[in-house]
C-alpha cells in the first residue's frame, strides 16, 4: 500500500543490523562491552537509556489508550517518568557502587546466596518476555497498518532482525545507536505532530467527542480508585526493577555520575511524553472510528493521512513507521541482550562457551517471545508492557530497596518475597494475557496486580528475614561500605567482582 | 657485664604510614564500632532524604488521583479552555518531579561531601 513507509521500515532495519556488524567490530567480546564503555558521560548516557526505554508502549500505546479511555491514562507516561525519581533516590548511586551488572549479580553480592541468583535471573527471564510480547505485537499493528498484512508477519519481522542481530553477534547495546534511537524517536512523533497541529489550528474538526465526560473526566468507570492507584504503584516501583534499565547503569563512571544521568533522562522521557497524548486527543477528532473498529493502538500511524491527502500524508506516515520501528527495535535488542546474557551464564554456560551460550540463549529468547506473541489475546499494548512493570515491582522492588537500606535481609527473606511477589503478579498477568480473568473486584485486581502482590512480597521479604535473622550474610559489613560510601574514598568494599563471573567469551 | 644489658630501642619507621591513616576511614575498614556508626549515620541520612522526597512526591502528584475523586468541582475545572487535569497530568506533572529530582541530587551530593571530608580529612 504506502511503498514509502515500508522503505522506512526496511531501513531502519537494515540501519540496525549495519549499527550491530560495525558494533561487532568494535566490541568483539562480551568482557569488552561489560568494561569498555565504562566512562560514558551522563548526557549521552542519559539519551542511550531513554533510546532502550522508550518502547512500543510509549510511541504507540500511550496514544492508543488515550484515544480510547482519556484523562486516566495519563497515569501511564506520567509513571514510566516518575518511576525515574524513585530509581534515582533509592538505587541509582548504590546499584553502580555495587558494581553489579545485572540484577542477579546485586542479588548474589548482596544475600551471598546462589538460590537468590538462580530466582532473580529466572524472573529476569520472565519480565524480558513480558515486556518483549508486547514490542512483537507492536510491530504486528504497524505491518498491517501499512500493508494490510496480517499481525503475525510484523511480529516474525522484528524477531528475524533480532535472530539475525543475536546470531551475527552484532547486537551490542551499543551506548550511541540506543542514544541516536531516542532523537530519532523524538523527531518522528515531533514533526508530524506540529503539521497536524497547525492544520487543525487553520481549518478545525468535529470537537464534539472531545466532550464525553467518561472520556475528559478523570476517575471513571467502575473500581477507578484502586485501578489508577495500582498502576501507580507498579510504575513508580517497577521502573528500577527492569532488566535493560540496570544494566545501564553500569556504564555510568561512578555513583555520582549515576545520579545525574538519572536526571537527565527524567529531562528527556518528560520532553517525549508531552507528545503521545495530544495524538491520542488528535485521534480523538479526527480517527474515533478506530474505537470501535478495535485499532486505537495504530492511532498514530493512521493520523497523518486522515488529516493529509497524498504525498504529505505518506511521508508523515513513513516518518512514524521509521520512529515505530525503531522503537520496537532498540527495546527489543536491549531486552534480547539482558535476558540472552543471563540465560547464557545461568543456564547454559556450564555446557557451552561464553559468546555460543549467548547466542543461543538470544535465539531462545526471541522464539519464546514469538511463540508468545501469537498466543497472546491482543492486550493493548501499554497495558501489556505495564503489567511487565508489575512482576518487576513485585520482586526486584522489594529486594533492592530492602537489600540497600536495611541491614536485616537475608538469603532466605530475598528468595521467599520474589517467589511469593513472583508467583501471584506472574499468575495475574498470565491470565490476562491469555484472556482468561474473572468479572468484577477479581477482574480489577487481576489487571491491575500491583496494589496487593507488591505490599504482600515486601511483608513476605521482612517477615522471613527477621525468622531467619540469625543467618545474615558474613560480609554484610563491606557491603554496606561498598553500596553508600562515596567511590573518591579510599575504602576496602570487599572482593565481590561480576566481571570475574561474566567471563570473556 | 653490666653495661650490656640490651639497649631499648623505638620502634618507629615502616609504621608511620599506618599511624597517619589511624583515621576514621581504618576504622571503617576494621568494622569496628566506631566505623559502624559513622557508615550508619551516612546511610541513616541518605535514607532520610529520600523518604523526606517520597513524602514529597506522594503528597504533590500521588494525592491527584485523590484530588479528582473527591472533588467534582476539580475534575470539571477548565483553565483558558482546556480542562485542568488534562493540563496537570499531561504537562504539569512532569516539571514537578524534575525539580524534585534535582533537589534530590543536590541534598545527596551535600551530604556525601560531608562524609568525605570527615572520613578522608584525618587521611593527609
Amino acid at each position: 500500500m504506502s511503498t514509502l513507509a515500508v522503505v522506512a521500515v526496511l531501513v531502519v532495519s537494515l540501519a540496525t543490523l549495519g549499527v550491530g556488524a560495525i558494533g561487532l567490530r568494535i566490541s568483539r567480546t562480551t568482557s569488552d562491552f561489560y568494561v569498555a564503555s565504562r566512562a560514558v558521560g551522563p548526557a549521552l548516557n542519559a539519551s542511550a537509556i531513554s533510546g532502550e526505554y522508550l518502547s512500543a508502549a510509549s510511541f504507540l500505546g500511550v496514544a492508543g489508550l488515550v484515544l480510547l479511555r482519556g484523562v486516566d491514562m495519563l497515569w501511564y507516561p506520567v509513571g514510566w517518568t516518575a518511576g525515574y525519581v524513585l530509581l534515582l533516590i533509592f538505587v541509582a548511586a548504590p546499584l553502580r557502587r555495587s558494581r553489579a551488572y545485572t540484577l542477579p549479580d546485586f542479588a548474589e553480592f548482596r544475600v551471598e546466596s546462589l538460590v537468590a541468583r538462580r530466582v532473580s535471573s529466572a524472573l529476569v527471564v520472565l519480565i524480558g518476555v513480558f515486556y518483549l510480547v508486547p514490542q512483537f505485537q507492536g510491530a504486528g499493528l504497524t505491518l498491517r497498518a501499512l500493508t494490510g498484512a496480517p499481525t503475525w508477519v510484523g511480529a516474525v519481522v522484528v524477531a528475524l532482525v533480532v535472530l539475525a542481530n543475536v546470531v551475527s553477534g552484532g547486537m551490542r547495546s551499543i551506548t550511541i545507536a540506543q542514544a541516536f534511537q531516542y532523537w530519532l524517536k523524538l523527531l518522528a512523533l515531533l514533526l508530524p505532530l506540529a503539521f497536524m497541529l497547525a492544520h487543525w489550528h487553520r481549518h478545525g474538526g468535529p470537537t464534539g467527542r472531545l466532550h464525553t465526560v467518561d472520556w475528559v473526566e478523570p476517575m471513571q468507570g467502575a473500581h477507578a480508585p484502586y485501578l489508577v492507584y495500582s498502576l501507580i504503584l507498579a510504575t513508580f516501583l517497577g521502573t528500577m526493577g527492569l532488566p535493560h534499565v540496570a544494566v545501564r547503569f553500569y556504564t555510568n563512571r561512578d555513583g555520582r555520575a549515576a545520579r545525574r544521568t538519572t536526571v537527565a533522562v527524567l529531562a528527556m522521557l518528560s520532553a517525549f511524553y508531552l507528545l503521545p497524548t495530544l495524538y491520542g486527543v488528535l485521534g480523538r477528532v479526527f480517527a474515533s472510528d478506530l474505537v470501535t473498529s478495535g485499532r486505537s493502538d495504530t492511532v498514530v500511524l493512521e493520523l497523518p493521512r486522515r488529516i493529509f491527502d497524498g504525498a504529505a500524508g505518506d511521508l508523515l506516515t513513513a516518518l512514524l513507521c521509521a520512529g515505530a520501528f525503531a522503537a520496537f527495535l532498540s527495546t527489543s535488542s536491549g531486552l534480547v541482550v539482558s535476558v540472552g546474557g543471563v540465560i547464557g551464564q545461568d543456564l547454559l554456560g556450564r555446557r557451552f562457551d561464553g559468546v555460543t551460550a549467548f547466542r543461543l540463549a538470544g535465539v531462545l529468547a526471541a522464539l519464546a517471545t514469538l511463540v508468545l506473541t501469537l498466543l497472546s489475546s491482543g492486550l493493548a499494548v501499554a497495558h501489556a508492557v505495564e503489567l511487565a512493570f508489575a512482576v518487576a515491582a513485585s520482586t526486584f522492588c522489594p529486594l533492592l530497596l530492602l537489600g540497600i537500606w536495611w541491614r536485616g535481609l537475608t538469603a532466605a527473606g530475598a528468595v521467599a518475597g520474589m517467589v511469593v511477589g513472583g508467583a501471584l503478579s506472574v499468575t495475574a498477568v498470565v491470565s490476562v494475557m491469555v484472556g482468561e480473568t474473572p468479572g468484577g473486584w477479581a477482574g480489577a485486581v487481576f489487571a491491575q496486580p500491583a496494589l496487593c502482590t507488591v505490599p504482600l512480597a515486601f511483608a513476605t521479604m521482612v517477615g522471613v528475614s527477621l525468622a531467619t535473622r540469625s543467618r545474615l550474610p558474613v560480609h554484610l559489613g563491606r557491603t554496606m561500605v561498598r553500596l553508600h560510601a562515596p567511590e573518591d574514598l579510599e575504602l576496602d568494599r570487599g572482593s565481590y567482582h561480576p566481571e570475574a563471573a561474566h567471563r570473556p567469551g | 657485664m653490666s653495661d650490656e644489658r640490651p639497649v631499648r630501642v623505638r620502634v618507629t619507621g615502616p609504621r608511620t604510614g599506618h599511624v597517619r591513616r589511624a583515621s576514621i576511614a581504618s576504622e571503617i575498614d576494621a568494622q569496628s564500632v566506631v566505623g559502624e556508626i559513622y557508615m550508619r549515620s551516612l546511610i541513616r541520612s541518605q535514607l532520610k532524604l529520600a523518604l523526606g522526597v517520597v513524602l514529597l512526591l506522594a503528597l504533590s502528584v500521588g494525592s491527584l488521583p485523590l484530588l479528582f475523586e473527591l472533588s467534582p468541582a476539580v475534575r470539571r475545572a477548565h483553565l483558558l479552555g482546556v480542562p485542568v487535569p488534562w493540563l496537570v497530568l499531561g504537562i504539569g506533572v512532569y516539571p514537578v518531579l524534575i525539580a524534585l529530582a534535582w533537589f534530590y541530587v543536590r541534598r545527596a551530593e551535600r551530604n556525601e561531601a560531608a562524609f568525605n571530608d570527615m572520613v578522608g580529612g584525618g587521611r593527609e
